[in-house]
């Protein structure tokens, strides 16, 4: 029996031919993540423990991002204490405020994850990496801690999902729309503990920014990781970003499945994700259906939807129309280069003119940390990942998950709405 | 390992890291802090009814979500003693071991026991007492590299008394 692309790739770090479901493994890590909020954790824990340091200084990537610029003296208290600990262990890789981003977009960006690489963060959302190949999973602070201290993590190697995607989606169409409807299918927990394995020529048909959105949802169905093959497109993305070698590996033939879907991509339709699960999906057709969602806020951003393509995707609906009056439209382009790309393409000034509020990169609003809290009762929009009770502010809230095309429309109409119902 | 024996708080399916410790406490990373919100946005009296000793047991997919290890801190500082489940969230999983927090997988257990039952935990026959109901249920037992890890109060230690 043949090995998928992810047990594969933990064979390899694990220096071993051969791995099976089940088995647990320790295996040498390529990148170790921690944000604001986790790593603070894993210095304390680190700290307590008796080695000498961090395995490797280039190895570490370190990146306030969420409740940065400081939202408060206790955030800011985290924040110094990551960036005392980079000084310290002299950390090649901590991006202070001017030159960070949300961290799942930076990290692909700035070249630090290439296919091949096996990467833990301490941020669920880590599993975004798997769009370009890679082996990424999201961990706690204590595993952090110890990646940092060892260089090392043990594993237990999971058994796969496989997603066959055909045909080209339809306009308006995303890959966010593709990932809702995957959860919607299988549920919250319905990869729980496995790996998320989409191949098919569909693909072909998916940009790096609609991967990328892909893989990072692949947590909000309980996937260990999403993982994409490496196709030229993804090649020519890393070579494009990074200087570092990369390895493709590919599935065997015969590499065993637990359960296998085809989704013909050019069936799919916008889709919304209900509180207060992302499970809780209807399509566009659907919600038609339905008494008007009356909404009060707008959220597109997040390190799920917060790149140039997402923003360009917005920007072409709301060019020449107006956010609805009494409604708040906030726009978090999620690095400082797509900031400043956007700002170039002259889509902030779109967004500006229609309403809305550009912000600089911060995870703020998803997490219902600052910058876009929501009172009791409202609803909001969001291009994020996660609609659970309270996330984004008072219990009562609710968040509606969508791509930023719906995000977009549902900001001008005032209600969760398409792009296909604008004049 | 000591067993647990407490009173029981019951939840249903996908309790979320959100609701466990929402993120506006996360400028916060002290447990005994952490443990005044546990809990909040889905029991606002959780904190407050909760006593030293106490099992929380929960349906599927309990700790879903975010990486968040205040998480499980949070419920180990509010004092519960053990967290049943019919499954876990794989993150939350490996933090709760990593921290010292005993959870046992029992689908069975999960169903045959309310709120305000009295139960015991065996970790080390992975045997859970349902003392109100006169019922048992046999959990999944810890490996022993599980077992030392919980018994030296986690990860840390464990690696630290190695």
């Amino acid at each position: 029996m043949g090995m998928t692309m992810t047990q594969k790739i933990l064979a390899h770090a694990a220096g071993l031919d051969k791995v099976v479901a089940g088995q647990l493994i320790e295996a040498n890590l390529d990148l170790v993540l921690g944000n604001d909020i986790t790593s603070p954790v894993a210095i304390k824990e680190m700290d307590k423990m008796k080695v000498n340091g961090v395995f490797d200084k280039d190895k570490i990537a370190l990146v306030p991002d969420h409740f940065v610029p400081n939202k408060d003296i206790k955030s800011a208290e985290h924040c110094k204490c990551v960036r005392e600990f980079a000084r310290r262990n002299e950390i090649t890789n901590y991006f202070e405020v001017g030159e960070m981003g949300i961290e799942h977009a930076l990290l692909p960006e700035k070249g630090l994850t290439v296919a091949g690489d096996v990467i833990i963060g301490a941020d669920s959302h880590t599993c975004t990496y798997g769009a370009l190949g890679a082996f990424s999973t999201g961990v706690g602070s204590t595993d952090m801690a110890a990646g940092m201290a060892t260089g090392k993590a043990w594993f237990k190697v999971p058994s796969a999902i496989k997603f066959v995607l055909t045909g080209k989606p339809s306009k308006w169409v995303s890959g966010k729309d593709v990932i809702l409807h995957i959860i919607g299918m299988i549920g919250v927990d319905g990869a729980l503990y496995k790996s998320m394995e989409f191949v098919g020529d569909g693909i072909a048909n998916l940009s790096m920014d609609d991967r990328f959105t892909i893989a990072n949802m692949a947590i909000e169905a309980g996937g260990k990781n999403g993982i994409f093959p490496v196709d030229a497109l993804a090649e020519s993305y890393m070579k494009e970003h990074s200087n570092r070698k990369y390895t493709i590996y590919e599935a065997d033939e015969d590499a065993e499945y637990d359960e296998t879907y085809t989704i013909d991509l050019s069936q799919l339709r916008p889709t919304v994700s209900f509180p207060h699960l992302p499970e809780n999906t209807h399509t566009i057709d659907e919600i038609h259906e339905m008494d008007d969602i009356k909404i009060d806020q707008v959220v597109i951003g997040s390190c799920t939807n917060g790149r140039l393509d997402d923003l360009r995707i917005a920007a072409e609906i709301l060019k020449g129309r107006k956010v609805q009056k009494g409604l708040r439209c906030i726009v978090i382009p999620a690095t400082q280069k797509i900031y400043l790309q956007a700002m170039e393409e002259g889509l902030l000034r779109t967004f500006i003119e229609a309403g809305a509020v550009v912000s600089t990169p911060t995870c703020g609003p998803c997490l219902g940390g600052y910058m876009g809290i929501l009172a009791e009762g409202e609803r909001c929009v969001s291009t994020t990942n996660r609609n659970f009770v309270g996330r984004m502010g008072h219990v009562t809230s609710e968040i509606y998950l969508a791509s930023p095309a719906v995000a977009a429309a549902s900001a001008i109409l005032g209600k969760i709405g398409c792009p296909c119902e604008l004049a | 390992m000591k067993n647990a024996i407490g009173t029981v708080f019951k939840f249903g399916d996908n309790v979320d890291t959100d609701v466990i410790i929402p993120a506006r406490y996360l400028n916060s990373s002290d447990p005994a802090e952490l443990a005044t919100h546990c809990m909040e946005d889905i029991d606002k009296d959780f904190v407050k009814n909760v006593k030293k000793g106490d099992i929380i047991v929960a349906t599927k997919n309990f700790g879903c979500g975010s990486s968040r290890e205040h998480a499980p801190i949070a419920i180990k500082a509010a004092g519960v003693s053990c967290v049943i489940a019919e499954t876990f969230a794989r993150i939350f999983y490996r933090n709760s071991i990593n921290i010292g927090l005993p959870i046992v997988e029992c689908p069975e257990a999960a169903k045959g026991i309310d709120a305000g039952d009295q139960v015991e935990v065996n970790f080390d026959t992975g045997v859970i007492t349902n003392l109100t109901k006169g019922t048992t249920f046999q959990g999944q037992a810890f490996p022993e590299f599980m077992q030392k890890i919980i018994a030296a109060e986690g990860l840390v230690n464990y690696i630290n008394n190695k």
